[in-house]
């Protein structure tokens, strides 16, 4: 710590994939496995099953990874410095939450620049809860400095199941979070890699054309009718696969179901940010991917990962 | 005498918890000593983000003892039964048992002695129990643990006269130790008394009393702001929130860009307080470009990166709302009010955009009633609500109205039409003030007539302590606005005009949200400090224009507090009493009028006279609103009446002179009822 304390000041602050290595490198010096990013479109690193799913059953759990959040309604056609549909999220889920996992956070903030005795550190109420995924739990936004860098959850209940143990969960903004420790106030012009001078590569070198695209997809051209036929498809796939899957007291499908779960939330998002969505059915549509997520959740608990017997 | 010490040290307790936290610490600490019979000094609680303290002096070391004598069966008594008081009592035999006489024979006693218990005992028992079914409003498990608390409980410091009270909850031992500020001094340290503890938690970096960190952070706050020559813009919640995220609070000051100015005053407060906790600053009687926060920490830096830090989160919540400011201004408010369809307002009720329907019929109905312009008041309803669907109310709700003020001046409608747009949502509580432009008036009595009147139709009213739609402050919001802009409202008509329904249905309804109003106007009048044992006695006579009511009201307490009042009000009392009884045992009533043939005694004649002097008097000066001259009238019936109870028997054995005194009686009450039903007032 002492090393970093001083460096703080001559070193450039970290670019934007050094803040994911730390990270990475800080929690698997904590036990946690190191995954890579879920192959699928979904709103938040909650969705992986990684944590929704892994955090039901008995079994003890340590993970931690970057996952691309996609919320096609916060596209801003690349105009905006700090609204994206793309952004990462960089989420680790500490099974049964460690009575130091506090102290634990914090030292991961020391590891990425962030020195509590120059910052303002606050744990700030937040209740967390996903009507999609039927979940809930209490915990924090940490502030620094008046920004919000990351959440902070024990979560209580998954897929409307209690959480026993309970698991804590922190979530990073990854890009406030290098914005706030480059000391930027456009999320484009971020130091991606590090780089200075024809060497250095900005997030908006990265990613500014993909956020016009999207934009324009998400709001233009996506085409609805397809996507509620999609979205029908994922259902019904979702369902027929947790009905194939179930032998009674166990569960052999339960991973490629919930993929159908996610698909249909991430389409529900898209068809959101088109506005066909009325109000009215909004609501239904909500409960009809958490009907879906609580029965992959359910299945879990019938499989070994989570916690089954015999 | 002991000192007990509790600290519940846990993770961040959310800030608006804190209060209700230390009070519920308190009862339940207060409560459980005295059921073990022990009796104490004060008892004073604390909070802080990460702690719950309680203090308790004047503790005995022990309970006191307490003997019991319990009677027990007859010596006589079957076995079983005596058995089972032996059990009962404790006792191994009747040998332990007292036998005493009594008249009808012996019978067994148990002495019980409770000798009392170490006061250590006690805490040690009540404490767990406490710590397993606090009342927070909501709580939570962690770990791999059953325990539930607000956060993460990490430890427990329990010391009677010093020593620790030992006791475990799930694992958790009690102890003598504490820790200090979270970054600033995180060592455990052991502490001897509560004197001992505050002392070691200042030199910690906390702040044990929120009253005292509050305090602090607005002596700090006006400091440094008048050292660059500005004003804190008070705001009490705001302060009791920041005392309740910091246990070192440390006050910082913050600057803006000067051309985020452009924006509205309370856009800028409320996206520094909203999200920042943020206090704003006055230079005169503008917005100042500079805002004040409150750290936790005293930074080795001096508070440099957090003053930067802060002011780049404001800049970019400030950017937001000039960019929101901007959008919304590029749509008129017209435009706006068909996407109030897409708000619901309520399941049964429509959307807002239906509300709207109704609202602006309805202020364009009441403008007469109130002064207003008409159109200007249906102008005013049609964009009320239109800001809702702007980018800014959806950031910052707390903003509906002002921003609908603002948009409108900035498409030019007219200033009285933007002001209603303003204040048709006030007021918004017993203390905030009621609209004063008759256009607002009008608006404000629409939109709040209209969702009472709805949510009545469907039946969803308060009940208890549950009132989802706020419909007791919309009532109250009625009855001020009413009351303070001496508005003539007759109410019960104007609710029934809004109902649906056929006409039985609309009187039940109308007839139920009116009691509803009567009920309101009671709560109301007691919190002025004015009579509201009268508004029922006032209501009764079928009236429903609440300024009347409430005039009436006044003028009858100030008759009923004379002494004329006082006495008519028995003498009419006693009246009514004679009459229930008499016309309950002969089955009919009495109430045809007295036939002046058979009036026998002066009395009853001088009475006969006045009762139908003074109605006709009272009935004209009520007719004429001058309630002050109905009551004088109605002392010229006092004399009359005392002198009938004096000298005339009502029952009478000439069974017709007895009828006809109990049409008399009856007249009395007949004629006080021009004024109010005295039989719905006590005394």
């Amino acid at each position: 710590m002492a090393k970093l304390e001083k460096s703080e000041g001559r070193k450039p602050a970290p670019s934007f994939q050094d803040l994911i290595l730390r990270l990475e490198r800080f929690w698997a010096d904590h036990g946690c496995v190191i995954l890579q990013p879920y192959d699928m479109e979904m709103g938040a690193g909650t969705f992986h099953p990684a944590t929704t799913l892994r955090s039901l059953g008995p079994k003890h759990w340590r993970a931690a990874y970057v996952q691309p959040s996609r919320r096609p309604k916060d596209g801003r056609y690349g105009e905006n410095p700090n609204r994206l549909q793309h952004y990462y999220q960089f989420q680790v889920i500490l099974k049964p939450s460690p009575p130091d996992i506090q102290d634990l956070y914090l030292e991961s903030l020391y590891a990425i620049g962030i020195d509590p005795k120059n910052h303002d550190i606050r744990f700030v109420e937040d209740d967390w809860e996903s009507p999609t995924l039927g979940a809930w739990g209490l915990g924090w936004e940490v502030w620094c400095d008046g920004m919000e860098v990351s959440q902070f959850t024990y979560f209580q209940q998954v897929g409307g199941f209690d959480c026993d143990p309970v698991s804590g969960e922190l979530t990073y903004g990854l890009e406030r979070l290098a914005m706030y420790v480059q000391g930027v106030d456009n999320v484009y012009d971020l130091n991606f890699n590090g780089g200075v001078g024809d060497d250095k590569v900005t997030y908006g070198d990265v990613f500014l054309q993909s956020e016009q695209e999207y934009s324009r997809f998400n709001f233009e051209h996506a085409d609805t009718a397809k996507l509620l036929e999609d979205f029908r498809a994922a259902e019904a796939e979702c369902k027929s696969l947790l009905a194939k899957g179930d032998k009674g007291a166990r569960h052999l499908m339960v991973l490629p179901a919930y993929d159908q779960a996610i698909k249909a939330s991430h389409i529900f998002n898209l068809l959101d940010a088109r506005g066909v969505i009325s109000v009215t059915e909004r609501q239904a549509y909500i409960l009809r991917v958490r009907d879906l997520t609580k029965a992959c959740c359910a299945a879990w608990l019938k499989t070994e990962a989570g916690g089954a017997h015999g | 005498m002991a000192e007990l010490l509790l600290e519940l040290f846990s993770e961040e307790i959310p800030a608006r918890m804190q209060n209700r936290a230390r009070a519920d610490l308190a009862r339940l600490l207060g409560d459980k000593l005295k059921a073990a019979g022990l009796e104490f000094g004060e008892i004073k609680t604390f909070a802080t983000p990460r702690r719950l303290t309680a203090m308790i002096d004047g503790l005995p070391k022990r309970s006191p003892d307490v003997s019991e004598e319990r009677k027990g069966p007859r010596v006589d008594a079957p076995e079983q039964a005596i058995a089972g008081f032996l059990k009962s009592a404790g006792l191994a035999s009747v040998d332990q048992a007292e036998v005493r006489e009594d008249k009808k024979g012996s019978y067994y006693v148990a002495l019980i002695e409770k000798p009392g218990r170490p006061t250590a005992d006690v805490v040690a028992e009540i404490v767990p129990d406490i710590v397993r079914n606090f009342p927070w409003p909501k709580s939570m498990r962690w770990g791999s643990g059953k325990l539930r608390w607000v956060r993460p409980l990490q430890s427990i410091l329990c010391l009677l006269d010093g020593k620790v009270v030992d006791f475990d909850i799930d694992g958790l031992k009690s102890g003598k130790e504490t820790r200090g500020h979270r970054f600033m001094a995180p060592k455990a340290f052991a502490v001897k008394s509560f004197k001992d503890y505050t002392e070691k938690l200042r030199e910690a970096f906390v702040i044990l009393d929120g009253e005292e960190r509050a305090a602090l952070i607005s002596k700090q706050a006006h400091k440094l702001a008048a050292k660059q020559d500005l004003a804190l813009i008070e705001d009490e919640a705001l302060l009791a929130e920041n005392a309740g995220l910091t246990e070192w609070p440390v006050v910082l000051m913050g600057e803006f860009d000067a051309d985020f100015l452009s924006v509205p005053p309370e856009v800028l407060a409320t996206a520094m307080k909203a999200h920042q906790k943020c206090f704003s600053l006055k230079k005169g009687d503008k917005l100042a470009n500079r805002f004040i926060l409150v750290a936790n920490l005293k930074a080795e830096d001096g508070g440099k990166k957090i003053t930067e830090g802060n002011e780049r989160v404001i800049r970019a919540r400030l950017a937001d709302a000039k960019f929101f400011y901007d959008q919304d201004r590029k749509l008129s408010l017209e435009d706006r009010v068909v996407h109030l369809k897409e708000i619901t307002f309520h399941e049964k009720l429509g959307s807002q955009y239906e509300r709207v329907q109704r609202i602006f019929r309805l202020a364009r109905a009441l403008a007469p009633l109130v002064g207003a312009d008409p159109d200007d008041a249906e102008r005013a309803a049609i964009l009320a609500k239109a800001d809702l669907v702007t980018d800014m109310v959806g950031e910052f709700p707390e903003l509906q109205g002002v921003m609908g003020r603002y948009y409108a001046l900035d498409q030019k409608e007219r200033l009285p039409v933007a002001d209603a747009i303003a204040a048709h949502y006030k007021p918004q509580g017993p203390t905030d003030a009621v609209p004063r432009d008759p256009v607002a008036i009008a608006v404000a009595l629409a939109d709040k007539l209209d969702t009472l009147v709805g949510f009545w139709a469907i039946d969803e009213k308060p009940t208890g302590s549950k009132d989802p739609y706020a419909l007791r402050r919309a009532a109250l919001g009625v009855i001020r606005i009413i009351l303070e802009n001496e508005v003539r409202l007759p109410l019960l008509r104007q609710i029934r005009a809004q109902l649906p329904g056929d006409a039985r249905q609309k009187d039940q309804v109308a007839q139920s949200l009116l009691d509803f109003f009567a009920d309101r106007l009671k709560v109301y009048l007691r919190d002025q400090g004015a009579r509201h044992d009268l508004v029922d006695a006032v209501f009764a006579l079928g009236g429903d224009d609440l300024l009347m009511i409430v005039a009436r009201v006044e003028a009858l307490g100030r008759f009923l507090d004379s002494d004329d009042g006082a006495n008519l009000l028995a003498g009419t009392k006693r009246a009514e009493n004679i009459l229930r009884i008499e016309e309950k045992k002969d089955g009919r009533k009495y109430d045809q009028a007295p036939d002046p043939a058979l009036l026998e005694l002066p009395e009853e004649k001088a009475l006969a006279k006045a009762v139908d002097e003074v109605e006709q008097a009272a009935a004209s000066a009520v007719a004429n609103e001058d309630f002050e001259a109905a009551m004088s009238a109605m002392a010229l019936l006092r004399a009359p009446v005392d002198a009938f109870f004096d000298s005339v028997t009502v029952n009478a054995d000439d069974p017709k002179l007895r009828e006809n005194r109990l049409r008399l009686l009856n007249r009395i009450r007949a004629t006080t009822q021009t004024v109010a039903d005295f039989s719905k007032i006590s005394g």
